[in-house]
């Protein structure tokens, strides 16, 4: 069994329940698994809805972890995915003093190279949003330091299998259509 | 059927739900945010028996006794807050002895959710990772929607707790009312198709192996599968060990059984798991009590590992095949393609260690030359009067792992204790439940001094209801269970466990319980067959050697072979 360590994003497919989150978070914690980002919402199926959840573990005890989730009734599908089996995504804004910004003289630069753009700007203050990975967003951070970040946040991660189809489709697919066998079956029974 | 239902409430539409599930006995208890469903139980005709505890852990340990015997969801009614979070620890309990519960909570209003009103607890937050689904009722029109699913998700798959949080609102708004059973949840799979490449893989290990051996669990009961693990056994010629709560899935009797397995169990499955070659682990989840320290467990076999539950496969001990599926389901497939086998000297070689078992610990116990009676005689004792046919319940400790190993057992569903969690207090209210459903049967309690004072209330349940429980206390005046570690592991530092008893004769008296106190031998045969001479409730007080110690034992951090016979003797071959 691999013992290493990994990042592993953890993406949870649910029927809209209440109280399914803290559930689902309960999973981890319970062994002491940290949650290093969060995001939840819909998904591109209707009446699905998404969780994605970082954490941090081997491959072993993330395994566990899923196969617990997937036991919440209210749970359709639970996968696991290293870095490299996902595109993702994160969503960072930064608040700067305007001024400060723009005696720098070099924001145009700035903004080119770290594939930023401004979102609102006024006497005051500016704030900038970049998106990518928490190393790109954290590098835009620090470089933004030198004129001074009043508020910066960064999103949980959200991410997309590199599989063609939504990974629960065809699970649904399959559902459906046993849930019509059962039905015709007990049509049959009833005649 | 165009007859359109009249209106009712829902907690009317609860009462109706439940006996549409087939319903015969709840326990509860009343308060004021679930006095709708008492206010509609008093004018309810059917044929569903309320059960009025003393506490509410009494009525969630009577539900799970009777869940149990029957196989069916113990159904549990107790109102909001301190009413809700006393029955968590049952539920718990519940969690991990795959019992099937419906825990039905009163709720303040939905206006005073969330605003700490009176007896107001978030009771579907505390039991979220403790139920296997709960729910808040919100509206009268969904009672019958949740009541259904609740049933459904109890019973189905790995059974296990359910909460329904009835809030005020649903309890009294007016609904239609039409109960369909729930049959299918798209996002829930409880009867899992076996991997026909796992099944085909199993079928060539049993059929290559010459030392195999079957440990089986709660699951083979839960799934009815008594009758398909015996032919499965018959004709592998597979010796075969039980936990705790796998006992009286086989008759004591039965020609390949070779008795309980893990810390307490008997040395010839235990010492036999690190020799097989094969080992089939059915309906049971590696519990650490049952295996010791675990990178000492079977190591040298190959793993089959069948349950229902996918999760638990390879959670604890690796499996080279893995099947995930019904028990009995599973079993008949494998004993349909296995070439059938031959392994005369492997069982026979599980005499020696049981030989050893019953010289150095077994008659000892159940036959001491002197001194007091011992818990193994009196368990001993009860098991020839009732010719192996009662229930047995136990509660937690010393009495538990007696009840365990020295009863006998003829009938499945025969044997109610608390596994996974170890709930002091389990076995009185659990011994009700079970008596409950099971009327025809004896039920016979084992329980100690300690556990027995920890749910003492329900005598008064025995009483009002009149439920013919036969308690045996073994009493030692100890929290026996913890003396023996602190004896064993703590240099005898006896640290508040030895505990004075009150005068159990008054308090039987004033239950109106009829009460007999045993101390010597000679009187201990007798006074078990006055017990079991009628179907009255009886508590027998019988005064055992007071420093008594469970033996064999595994002690923590060993692995599974390694046994204490004796506090200064251990196995050897």
């Amino acid at each position: 069994m691999d013992n290493t360590v990994k990042n592993y994003t953890v993406s949870i497919f649910t029927e809209n329940q209440i109280g399914l989150l803290a559930q689902i978070s309960n999973v981890f914690t319970r062994r002491n698994l940290s949650i290093w980002s969060l995001s939840a919402g819909a998904s591109s199926i209707e009446g699905i809805h998404n969780i994605t959840i970082i954490t941090e573990a081997t491959e072993r005890r993330i395994r566990e972890a899923v196969l617990q989730i997937e036991k919440r009734v209210d749970v359709v599908k639970a996968f696991y995915y290293t870095d490299e089996q996902i595109v993702y995504r994160e969503l960072a804004l930064y608040k700067v003093p305007t001024d400060k910004l723009l005696d720098g003289g070099n924001l145009e630069d700035l903004l080119a190279r770290n594939n930023a753009r401004i979102v609102e700007m006024n006497r005051t203050f500016t704030v900038i949003q970049k998106t990518g990975h928490t190393h790109e967003t954290q590098r835009l951070y620090e470089e933004l330091q030198e004129v001074g970040v009043l508020q910066f946040v960064r999103s949980g991660r959200i991410a997309l299998s590199r599989s063609a189809q939504e990974p629960v489709q065809g699970f649904l697919q399959e559902r459906q259509a046993e849930k019509e066998r059962r039905r015709a079956a007990r049509e049959q029974q009833e005649k | 059927m165009d007859q359109k239902d009249q209106k009712i409430n829902g907690s009317q539409a609860l009462w109706r739900s439940l006996e549409a599930e087939g319903v015969h006995t709840v326990f509860g208890y009343p308060g004021g945010q679930i006095m709708p469903v008492y206010d509609a139980l008093s004018t309810y005709s059917g044929d569903i028996r309320h059960i009025l505890v003393r506490h509410e852990q009494g009525a969630i340990h009577a539900a799970q006794g009777y869940a149990r015997v029957t196989g069916e969801p113990g159904v549990v009614i107790v109102t909001s807050g301190p009413g809700a979070t006393n029955v968590v620890t049952g539920i718990v309990d519940a969690m991990s002895d795959s019992t099937p519960l419906v825990v039905i909570t009163g709720q303040v209003a939905l206006a005073a959710l969330g605003t700490d009103a009176f007896q107001e607890a978030d009771v579907t937050g505390l039991t979220g990772p403790i139920t296997k689904w709960n729910y808040q009722i919100r509206r009268a029109e969904d009672v019958a929607w949740a009541v259904s699913r609740a049933f459904y998700v109890a019973r189905s798959g790995r059974p296990g707790p359910v909460v329904l949080d009835f809030t005020k609102d649903a309890q009294t708004g007016l609904t239609d009312f039409q109960y369909k059973k729930c049959t299918f949840i798209r996002s829930y799979i409880p009867d899992p198709e076996p991997s026909e490449a796992a099944l085909d893989e199993a079928v060539r290990l049993l059929d290559a192996a010459e030392r195999p051996l079957c440990v089986f669990g709660q699951g083979v009961l839960i799934s009815h599968a008594e009758a398909q693990l015996q032919a499965f056994l018959r004709k592998g010629d597979i010796p075969a060990g039980s936990t705790m709560l796998g006992l009286s899935a086989l008759p004591s009797d039965f020609p390949l059984y070779q008795g309980m397995i893990g810390m307490h169990g008997n040395v010839a499955p235990n010492v036999k798991t690190g020799e097989c070659d094969v080992l089939v682990a059915v309906g049971m989840r590696f519990d650490d009590r049952v295996t010791g320290k675990v990178s000492g467990y079977a190591p040298q076999a190959k793993v089959i590992h069948i349950d229902i539950d996918r999760a638990e496969l390879g959670k604890i001990i690796p499996a080279q095949v893995r099947i995930c599926g019904d028990a009995g389901q599973v079993l008949a497939v494998l004993t349909e393609r296995m070439a059938g086998g031959s392994h005369t000297a492997w069982v026979e070689s599980f005499r020696a260690c049981a030989e050893t078992e019953r010289e150095k610990v077994i008659d000892p116990q159940i036959h001491p030359a002197g001194g007091a009676i011992r818990m193994g005689e009196a368990v001993d004792c009860v098991a020839a009067v009732t010719e192996g046919k009662a229930i047995v319940v136990t509660d937690v400790g010393q009495n538990q792992m007696m009840g365990a190993r020295y009863s006998r057992f003829a009938r499945p569903r025969s044997f109610i204790s608390s596994g996974g969690l170890g709930t002091m207090g389990f076995g009185l209210p659990a011994a009700i439940g079970a008596k409950l459903a099971a009327s025809e049967r004896p039920v016979c309690l084992f329980v100690g001094d300690g556990g027995i004072q920890m749910t003492l209330q329900e005598l008064g349940t025995i009483m009002q209801e009149g439920i013919g429980v036969k308690i045996v206390l073994l009493n030692n005046n100890w929290l026996g269970n913890v003396r023996q570690w602190q004896e064993l592991f703590f240099g005898c530092r006896y640290s508040q466990t030895r505990m004075l008893n009150p005068d159990y004769g008054k308090i039987a008296d004033a239950y109106g319980i009829r009460y007999r106190s045993v101390e010597d031998r000679a009187g201990l045969e007798p006074a078990v067959r006055e017990m079991f001479s009628d179907d009255a409730p009886c508590l027998l007080d019988v005064r055992v050697m007071e420093e008594d110690n469970v033996m064999p034992m595994v002690p923590p951090g060993r692995s599974v072979g390694e046994m204490m016979l004796t506090e200064k003797e251990w196995y050897r071959k």
